[in-house]
C-alpha cells in the first residue's frame, strides 16, 4: 500500500514537474528556474510537524585527530516564518546538559538563548554572528538551521549528473549580509528534490567548504532525511561529520517546549 | 622551502598548525597624521581597511581594532559584537570613538599588537592560509601585491594616513624582491666589472670576451640544468651562478695567462696554447674535481636549497673545467692574440719574478710575521656569534624595513611565538587548575624583556566570567569550576562571526590551547633563550603539562642556527676533505697536508676579522666559505703543482717557490683582483644576505691570495728545505 502511495506521489510529482518544466521552457530564466527549484525544495519538506533525533558531530583536524560531540535535536516545523530548535547537549561532560534554544526567522535576526547549568542561568545570544563555527565544528549555525527560501537569491546554473542523480545545479546568494558566505552553490535531485551537495564560497568567493548529504531515509512516508552530512573545510583541511543516529517523528512537541522558559524544565 | 622534510621543527611546526590555524600574516599598520586612531575619520578608514582585508587572496582571518569582537552583560543577555558594525547604517559618531578608546585601552588582546598604547597606530593582522604547492613562492607575491595595492589605494584615498605593510608575508616576499633586485642591478654591474678588469689585466678585449664566452657556457648550461630537473631557485641556488662563474673565470685565466706566457717566451701560437694546456690540465682537473667533490658534501645537509646548491655547482665547475679546456683553447686558437702586448705581459711577470725573488730574500721574518697575524686573526673567530635577524638582512631604506622598524617600534615586533599547552585530555583546558597555571605563565612571560604582546584564552576567560556576572569588576577572574568555564566558552564560541573563531587558540577536543607571544625583532640566539626560558618555567612551575613552542620565527632560527652550523662545518670539512683528495692528486702526503693550511686560514682569517668588526653571523654568511672554497683551492692547488713540479724535477725549494710564482702568479693575482672587486660590488648591496656576502667573499679571495704568496712560499721554504736532497734522491734513484 504504502509502496503504491509512493509510487503514485512520485508520478504525480514527476508529472507535475515534467508540466512545470515544459511550461516555462522559453519563458523562465535562470533566476526564476532556480527560485522555482527552491520553492519546491520547500514544499516538498512542508508538514513534518515536529521531530527529535540524537546526534553525533564527529570534528576531524587536517592531521586526522578526532573529537566527539552528542547531543539530541527537537525541532518543530513554525509554517510562515523559520522552525524552532532545541539542543540538548550530552557530550562532552563539562557541557552536558547545556541547552540551545532558537527560534529562526525569515527576515530579521533569530533569537537564541544558551541555558547554562553550571551557571543556573538562561543567558540570551544577543549578536548578529552566525556564521561563527558551531561547537568548534566546522558547521556554523547558519549551516544548519532550516531552509527559507526567502533567505537567497537564486540562479539555476545547469543540469548536471551527481552520482546515480539527476541534479539541478542551483546558486543561492544569502540575502543577510551577515552571512559568512558570498554565495552558494547546491546540487538538487530532481525526482525528491533532495539536496546532495552544497559549496560554501567565502567574502574573497574562494571556495571554503563543501556539505556533502548522504544515507538519504524517508520519513512519514514523505519526508527525506540525510543521516550523514558531511562538512569539510578546503581551507584549513578540517572536516566535521553530522551523523543522525536516531530521528523520530510526531514526538508530540508544541510550541510550549519551544518557549523561553521551558529552558528551566528541561532535564 | 628551506626544510627538509623530515626537519625536527619543521614537523612540529605542521603538527601545530595541524592542530590550530595557520599562522602566516600580512600586517597592514594604519597610521593616521593626527597620532589618534580613535577619530570617526580614522576608525572608518580602519574599517574600510578590515573589509577590503577579506578580499586578500588565501585570507582566512581578519583581526583589527574595528573587527574586534566586544563582549557585555546586558541584563541576562551576552552581548558580542565588533567595536565597528561592518553595516552600521550612522556613521561613527565621536561618542562611539571615544567608547572604543575606553574599551580597546582596558583590552589585553589589543593594546601593543592591535593598536599602539598611545593611539597612534593600528594594525589589521591578515592571517593567510598558502596552500602547500609548488606555487608557494608565487602566491607569497601575489598576496604581497595585493596588499600593496590596498596600501596604495588607501593612502591616495586618505592623504592624512600613511600606511605600512608587514608580517611573515611580506618578509619572504621581500626576501625574493631583495635578491632578485640584487640580480638585476648589482649582479651586471659586478660582471660587467670582471670584464672591464680583465681587459685591462689580460691586455686584451678578444681574449676577454673568450673567457666570457666559458664563463656564459659553464652559467647557463648549469642553469638549464637546474631548470630541466625542476630544482627550485632560492636564496641558497640563487647564488649557484656566482660561484661557477668564479671558478671559470679562475680556469679561463690560468690557461689563457700561460699561453701568453709561452708566447712571452716567444713559442709560436699553436704550441703556446698546446704548452699552456699540457702544463694547466692536470691543476685545473684537480682543482674542479676536488672543489666538485667538496660541493658533493653539501648532500648530508638535511636543507633541500643546500643539497641544490652542492649538486648544481659541482655540476657547473666540472662543466667550467671542460669548457675551458675544449672551448676557450679553439677560441684562442681562432681570435687575434696581440703579440706587441708580449712586451707588458713580460713586465707583468717580470713583476711576479722580482716579488719571488724578494720572498725568498725575506722568509725568515715573512714567516713568524705571518704565522702570528695569521693565529692572532683566526683566533678572532671566537667574536662572532651565529645570530640570524631577519628584519636586519633589508637596509633601512628598503620599505619592508621601515614597516618593521616602526611596527616594533609603536605596536609589536614581528617576531612571534607560538606556544602549545596540552593536558592531555578532552575539555581539559576548562580545569581551573589548568587555566590558573595558563594565567601565571602568561603573566611571568608578560614580564620578559623583549615580549610585546600575550594572546591568551586565559584573558578570554576572565572577561566572559566579569561578562556572566553583570559586568561586575571584582569577577574578573578566571571560572570557578571546570563546567562554568566550559559553558561560558559554549557561549563565546557560538556569538563569534565567521573567520574571528578560537580556533586558532583551541584544538577540536579542547584538550590543549595555543598563546601567541608577539615579541620585538629579534635574532635567533635571542628567540632559542627565549624558547628555553618557556620551557625552563613550565618544568618548574608546571610539569603536567605538555608545552611545545613553535612560530615561523623559531623555525628560522633554529634552521637557521642548525643550517648555518652545519654550513660552516660542512664546508670545513670539504676544505678538509679537498686536502685528503690532494694528497692523491699531488701523489705527495707532504704537500697534501701542507695545503690543509692555505685551504683553511683564509676563512678563519676572513670570520676572525669579521668578528672583530660586525661579530653576527647569519645564512647569508654561512655559504661564504662554500663560494670561496673553489677560488681558495685554485690558489692552493696551482701553486702547489708547480712548485711541487719543480720539486720533482730537483730543483731547491727556492728555485721551486721561483718557478711556482713565474708560472702561475700572475694568473693567481689577476683571478684575486678580479673577483675580489667582482664581490666588492655585491658587498653594496641594500640586502645584508647579499652585502655581507660579497663583503666577507672579496676579504677571504684577497686573504688567500696573500697566504699564498706570503705565507705558504715561506713556510715552504723552511721547511721543506730537509726533505730536498732526500726526494731528489728519491727521484734520482725511482729514475
Amino acid at each position: 500500500m504504502q509502496q503504491i502511495n509512493r509510487a503514485l506521489s512520485f508520478a504525480k510529482f514527476v508529472l507535475v514537474s515534467c508540466l512545470l518544466t515544459s511550461f516555462s521552457a522559453q519563458a523562465e530564466t535562470p533566476e526564476e528556474k532556480g527560485l522555482r527549484i527552491a520553492q519546491e525544495r520547500k514544499a516538498s519538506d512542508q508538514g513534518w510537524g515536529n521531530s527529535e533525533s540524537h546526534t553525533l558531530m564527529i570534528l576531524r583536524n587536517a592531521s586526522g585527530d578526532e573529537s566527539v560531540r552528542e547531543m539530541r535535536i527537537r525541532a518543530l516545523e513554525v509554517s510562515g516564518d523559520g522552525d524552532k530548535g532545541l539542543t540538548i547537549f550530552d557530550k562532552p561532560r563539562d557541557v552536558a546538559g547545556t541547552l540551545f534554544l532558537n527560534h529562526s526567522h525569515i527576515n530579521e535576526a533569530d533569537d537564541q538563548w544558551l541555558y547554562l547549568p553550571a551557571l543556573k542561568r538562561i543567558k540570551r545570544i544577543a549578536s548578529r554572528n552566525k556564521s561563527g563555527p558551531f561547537m568548534g565544528s566546522e558547521f556554523s549555525y547558519e549551516d544548519l538551521v532550516s531552509f527559507e527560501v526567502e533567505k537567497f537569491t537564486y540562479k539555476f546554473l545547469r543540469e548536471e549528473d551527481y552520482q546515480v542523480f539527476k541534479t539541478d545545479v542551483v546558486e543561492s546568494i544569502p540575502t543577510d549580509k551577515y552571512s559568512g558566505y558570498s554565495r552558494q552553490i547546491s546540487w538538487i535531485d530532481q525526482k525528491h528534490a533532495r539536496v546532495h551537495k552544497i559549496e560554501f564560497y567565502d567574502r574573497k568567493n574562494a571556495l571554503l567548504k563543501t556539505l556533502t548529504f548522504s544515507d538519504y531515509k524517508l520519513y512519514k512516508n514523505k519526508f527525506w532525511r540525510a543521516h550523514l552530512s558531511k562538512m569539510v573545510n578546503h581551507q584549513t583541511g578540517k572536516s566535521t561529520d553530522l551523523v543522525t543516529e536516531q530521528i523520530s517523528f510526531d514526538v508530540g512537541l508544541d510550541e510550549a517546549d519551544f518557549a523561553r522558559n521551558a529552558l528551566l524544565r528541561i532535564r | 622551502m628551506f626544510f627538509a622534510p623530515d626537519n625536527k621543527q619543521l614537523a612540529t611546526f605542521e603538527q601545530m598548525e595541524a592542530r590550530f590555524s595557520k599562522n602566516d600574516n600580512v600586517s597592514i599598520i594604519i597610521v593616521p597624521q593626527s597620532a589618534n586612531v580613535y577619530t570617526p575619520e580614522s576608525l572608518a578608514i580602519i574599517q574600510e581597511v578590515t573589509e577590503a582585508a577579506w578580499q586578500i587572496p588565501f585570507s582566512t582571518r581578519v583581526d583589527s581594532l574595528t573587527n574586534f569582537q566586544h563582549t557585555e552583560a546586558e541584563q541576562d543577555d551576552l552581548l558580542v559584537r565588533p567595536l565597528v558594525d561592518e553595516f552600521q547604517e550612522h556613521e561613527i559618531s565621536v561618542q562611539q570613538a571615544k567608547q572604543i578608546e575606553q574599551i580597546a585601552l582596558n583590552e589585553p588582546s589589543l593594546i601593543n599588537r592591535i593598536v599602539a598604547p598611545d593611539g597612534s597606530a593600528s594594525m589589521v593582522n591578515v592571517t593567510v592560509h598558502l596552500p602547500d604547492d609548488l606555487q608557494k613562492t608565487a602566491n607569497i607575491i601575489q598576496v604581497a601585491e595585493f596588499a600593496r595595492g590596498l596600501k596604495s589605494k588607501i593612502e591616495k584615498k586618505y592623504s592624512d594616513h600613511k600606511v605600512y605593510l608587514s608580517g611573515i608575508v611580506m618578509l619572504n616576499n621581500s626576501l625574493f624582491e631583495e635578491a632578485l633586485k640584487d640580480i638585476f642591478t648589482l649582479v651586471p654591474v659586478m660582471f660587467l666589472l670582471i670584464m672591464v678588469l680583465l681587459v685591462i689585466l689580460l691586455r686584451s678585449l678578444w681574449l676577454t670576451l673568450a673567457t666570457v664566452t666559458v664563463i656564459t657556457f659553464a652559467v647557463f648550461s648549469t642553469m638549464g640544468f637546474a631548470g630541466w630537473i625542476a630544482i627550485q631557485l632560492t636564496i641558497a641556488t640563487i647564488s649557484v651562478p656566482t660561484v661557477v662563474m668564479t671558478l671559470a673565470v679562475a680556469d679561463s685565466v690560468h690557461v689563457i695567462v700561460s699561453t701568453q706566457y709561452f708566447l712571452a717566451q716567444g713559442k709560436d701560437k699553436t704550441s703556446a696554447i698546446l704548452a699552456a694546456l699540457k702544463s694547466n690540465l692536470s691543476p685545473i682537473f684537480i682543482t674542479s674535481a676536488t672543489t666538485a667533490v667538496g660541493f658533493l658534501t653539501f648532500n648530508f645537509s638535511d636543507v633541500p636549497p643546500l643539497v641544490d646548491l652542492g649538486n648544481l655547482v659541482a655540476l657547473g665547475v666540472m662543466l667550467a673545467f671542460i669548457f675551458s679546456v675544449t672551448v676557450l683553447p679553439s677560441l684562442l686558437y681562432f681570435i687575434p692574440i696581440d703579440s706587441a702586448k708580449s712586451s707588458q705581459v713580460r713586465q707583468q711577470n717580470l713583476w711576479m719574478q722580482k716579488y719571488a725573488q724578494w720572498v725568498i730574500k725575506h722568509y725568515r721574518h715573512l714567516l713568524p710575521v705571518t704565522s702570528i697575524g695569521i693565529l692572532a686573526l683566526s683566533g678572532l673567530i671566537f667574536l662572532n656569534r651565529i645570530n640570524d635577524v631577519p628584519t636586519d638582512y633589508f637596509d633601512k631604506n628598503i620599505k619592508f624595513r621601515q614597516a618593521a622598524d616602526f611596527s616594533d617600534e609603536h605596536l609589536t615586533g614581528m617576531t612571534m611565538l607560538g606556544v602549545a599547552l596540552d593536558t592531555g585530555t578532552g575539555g581539559g583546558i576548562n580545569s581551573p587548575n589548568f587555566l590558573a597555571k595558563v594565567e601565571q605563565f602568561a603573566i611571568w612571560i608578560r614580564k620578559q624583556h623583549d615580549v610585546d604582546h600575550v594572546e591568551t584564552l586565559s584573558d578570554t576567560y576572565k572577561r566572559l566570567n566579569k561578562n556572566m556576572h553583570g559586568d561586575l569588576d571584582e569577577y574578573y577572574r578566571l571560572p570557578e569550576s571546570q563546567p562554568l568555564a566550559a559553558q561560558f566558552l559554549l557561549l563565546y564560541e557560538m556569538s563569534l562571526p565567521y573567520g574571528l573563531d578560537l580556533n586558532n587558540q583551541l584544538n577540536i577536543d579542547k584538550s590543549s590551547i595555543r598563546l601567541t607571544i608577539a615579541m620585538d625583532n629579534l635574532g635567533s640566539s635571542r628567540i632559542l633563550e627565549l624558547e628555553s626560558m618557556i620551557h625552563q618555567w613550565f618544568k618548574t612551575n608546571a610539569p603536567e603539562v605538555e608545552v611545545t613552542t613553535s612560530s615561523p620565527s623559531l623555525m628560522f632560527a633554529h634552521i637557521g642556527q642548525a643550517n648555518m652550523q652545519s654550513m660552516l662545518v660542512g664546508s670545513v670539512l670539504a676544505l678538509v676533505l679537498i686536502s685528503v683528495l690532494l694528497i692523491f692528486a699531488l701523489k705527495s702526503i707532504r704537500y697534501g697536508c701542507i695545503s690543509l693550511i692555505p685551504n683553511l686560514v683564509p676563512a678563519a682569517i676572513g670570520f676572525g676579522i669579521w668578528g672583530l668588526f660586525h661579530g653576527q653571523i647569519n645564512l647569508g654568511l654561512s655559504v661564504v666559505t662554500s663560494l670561496c672554497l673553489g677560488i681558495v683551492v685554485d690558489d692552493t692547488v696551482h701553486f702547489l703543482k708547480k712548485y711541487k713540479l719543480a720539486r720533482d724535477q730537483g730543483n731547491n725549494a727556492q728555485q721551486a717557490v721561483e718557478f711556482a710564482f713565474a708560472s702561475v702568479g700572475r694568473a693567481l693575482w689577476i683571478t684575486t683582483l678580479v673577483l675580489a672587486s667582482g664581490f666588492f660590488v655585491l658587498a653594496q648591496s641594500d640586502f645584508a644576505l647579499n652585502g655581507d656576502m660579497g663583503l666577507l667573499t672579496a676579504l677571504i679571495i684577497v686573504i688567500a691570495l696573500v697566504v699564498d704568496f706570503i705565507f705558504l712560499p715561506a713556510f715552504l721554504l723552511l721547511f721543506d728545505k730537509k726533505h730536498a736532497a732526500s726526494e731528489v734522491s728519491d727521484y734520482a734513484t725511482n729514475k
